[in-house]
């Protein structure tokens, strides 16, 4: 234990004798383990911000999207189909067939553009019933929910989502509730606000303007299909029982008799939930990939700064030699020099990498994870490089004859 | 203490076989003050390493302190280098920007001994070749004569059966080298082996005992009553 501190000592020692050429070896693994950690983290938060904001739509959910099912794959956009409509949304809500469910949402989103005074922005407006606040759990922070009432009489209203606001009405503005905005020609007055719900990437519920379903179909759109239907199940158990009720009873509706010919597909949150995950786990497992490269590349710096060393001090291994050190001594001794190197690396890269996914979670709004397997990885592969590729320099220094070594110049 | 019996040692260059040692045999006992002498080409580095356990002989044995060495694996040779030979080299072969101290401790790291004992055995020494007063020196302050002072302390530290030195005053100017003999004669007078190898005369004529080199034979071997004492 004595010897091996002393061994460190003495590396340590060596390695600042050359601090320029310490630094640049380094270099590498800093470059290496930093970006690993860096985008494994980045990988993760994506995935996290985006299993919250699917979570957060509830556990007892099942879409219905009008399109075929395939096993595996989420279908095409909402709106990619026209086979589902209003009629089926309130078939599925009124028969005595199915038993498991609480309510049912028809919906219908598309993208446009509005505009308020001289902003304008591109965002997702949604037809809805009033049960989708409660289904989806959309909170108001100021005025009021589309109401049945507004579907009934097409009423010209709209909820605006914070974003939305915000992109039309600045930030921080507080008096938005009675305004008008314009959608393709139609003026809307606002009646509400939603809660922020703090989405970000892919599904941002902040970034929605809810409009009646009846105003959607027939004064924006032109349309009389759905884009998708919401049917909240009576809890999480009877998810199956309420997904197998819906698609018969939509088979029978629809006068299809193969499930496989389906016109449409269920899908519950678990399903988008999997899928997504699987997507996002690949796209890490991606990122850490070439990330891991940069790594392979700083291992090779480190083991050609060794068989520098090595030869610039032929001199000194065959002294030690001649002294009586054994082979394994000098392997230890260069092994240590190479695992200081790549550890420190390591450290250095770890920290930096944390700093890099603080500032990348700021940046891009995503939730801020360290991931700790990320960090022991990324010290136990800095170890382990200082191991492999300190090996070959390690031997070559053991295996020089003292006699010939002496006498190097 | 050194037993040698018909050493050859035969370089092989393609198909032409030099024999650099050539069926050499001698004695040298305990408390033995040897200087091995002859022109360079004469066999007397090779003898030397041989001596050292640096390279094995291709015939013969060699048995230092009782024990067979002519033919041992590479870590049962620094094991034995490490107990039984202290190396004096022509270039001192100090480790660079490391104290005296830690020099002479070089030895003694690789043959277990405590640490206390290591830096108590250091001190002891480099006060023996009077360098109390530079111990934390690293080698690169101290003079030749003194980096060589500080590589005899560091042959003593392992205690060994016989201190071997090779051309120990080549690279250090005359007034200096004076010094290191007087050393070397202390050393010996205490009861130490010395094997000096040089080629230079007024060197050799330090020790109790020469023998001449000459194409890898032993040419002569006196033991020289008529030392002059400067």
């Amino acid at each position: 234990m004595e010897d091996l501190i002393e061994t460190i000592k003495e590396s340590f020692g060596t390695l600042t004798l050359n601090k320029m050429r310490t630094g640049l070896a380094i270099l590498g693994i800093v470059i290496g383990i930093g970006s690993v950690i860096a985008l494994i983290s980045l990988g993760q938060a994506s995935q996290k911000s985006i299993q919250n904001s699917i979570q957060s739509l509830g556990s007892n959910l099942l879409t219905v999207m009008p399109g075929g099912q395939r096993s595996g794959a989420i279908q095409g956009p909402s709106g990619g189909g026209t086979t589902l409509t209003l009629a089926d949304a309130k078939a599925i809500e009124s028969t005595s067939k199915i038993t498991t469910i609480n309510s049912v949402s028809p919906e219908l989103s598309q993208r446009s553009q509005v505009t308020a005074g001289r902003n304008n922005t591109n965002t997702s407006i949604l037809g809805v019933y009033p049960q989708y606040s409660t289904i989806r759990k959309v909170d108001i922070a100021n005025g009021v929910f589309i109401s049945q009432s507004d579907v009934d009489n097409v009423r010209k209203v709209a909820v605006l989502g914070p974003q939305v606001v915000e992109d039309l009405f600045g930030e921080g503005s507080t008096n938005v509730v009675g305004q008008t905005i314009r959608v393709g020609g139609q003026q809307l007055k606002v009646i509400g606000v939603t809660v922020s719900k703090g989405g970000s990437g892919f599904q941002n519920q902040d970034d929605r303007i809810y409009v009646p379903l009846s105003t959607a179909q027939k004064q924006l759109f032109g349309v009389n299909y759905l884009s998708s239907i919401a049917v909240e199940a009576k809890n999480a158990n009877v998810m199956i029982d309420a997904q197998n009720e819906i698609g018969y009873f939509l088979l029978e509706k629809h006068k299809l008799s193969d499930p496989a010919n389906a016109d449409f597909s269920i899908f519950s949150q678990n399903d988008i939930l999997n899928t997504a995950s699987q997507v996002t786990g690949t796209f890490t497992a991606l990122l850490g990939g070439i990330a891991a490269i940069s790594l392979l590349v700083g291992g090779i710096g480190i083991m050609n700064i060794m068989l520098v060393t090595v030869t610039e001090r032929t001199r000194e291994i065959g002294l030690r030699k001649a002294l009586g050190a054994k082979k394994k001594t000098i392997i230890t001794q260069f092994l240590t020099e190479a695992i200081i190197l790549t550890f420190t690396g390591g450290i250095l890269g770890m920290v930096i990498g944390v700093i890099i996914s603080y500032i990348l979670a700021i940046v891009m709004s995503l939730p801020f994870t360290i991931s700790f397997s990320a960090i022991g990885l990324a010290i136990g592969v800095s170890g382990a490089i200082g191991i492999i590729f300190g090996w070959y320099p390690a031997q070559k220094a053991a295996g020089l004859q003292p006699i010939e070594a002496l006498r190097y110049e | 203490m050194i037993k040698v019996k018909d050493i050859s040692k035969i370089y092989q260059t393609g198909t032409v076989e030099t024999a650099a040692l050539a069926n050499i045999s001698f004695e040298i006992k305990k408390g033995d003050y040897v200087a091995i002498m002859g022109p360079s080409g004469s066999g007397k580095s090779t003898l030397m390493h041989i001596i050292g356990i640096l390279d094995s002989p291709t015939k013969g044995e060699y048995f230092l302190d009782g024990q067979k060495v002519s033919q041992l694996s590479e870590d049962e040779a620094a094991e034995v280098r490490n107990h039984k030979i202290g190396f004096i080299f022509q270039a001192f072969n100090l480790l660079p920007r490391t104290t005296a101290l830690q020099n002479v401790i070089l030895p003694m790291r690789y043959a277990n001994i405590s640490v206390e004992e290591r830096v108590e055995k250091a001190k002891k020494y480099l006060t023996m070749v009077g360098l109390g007063d530079r111990m934390n020196h690293t080698s690169n302050q101290l003079s030749g004569g003194q980096q060589q002072r500080v590589a005899i302390a560091r042959g003593l530290a392992m205690n060994p059966a016989i201190l071997l030195a090779d051309e120990p005053t080549g690279n250090i100017a005359s007034a200096q080298a004076e010094e290191i003999m007087k050393i070397f004669e202390k050393l010996n007078q205490d009861g130490h082996t010395i094997v000096m190898i040089t080629h230079e005369a007024d060197i050799a004529d330090h020790a109790k005992r020469v023998i001449h080199l000459k194409d890898g034979k032993i040419i002569k071997d006196e033991r020289n009553g008529k030392k002059i004492k400067k």
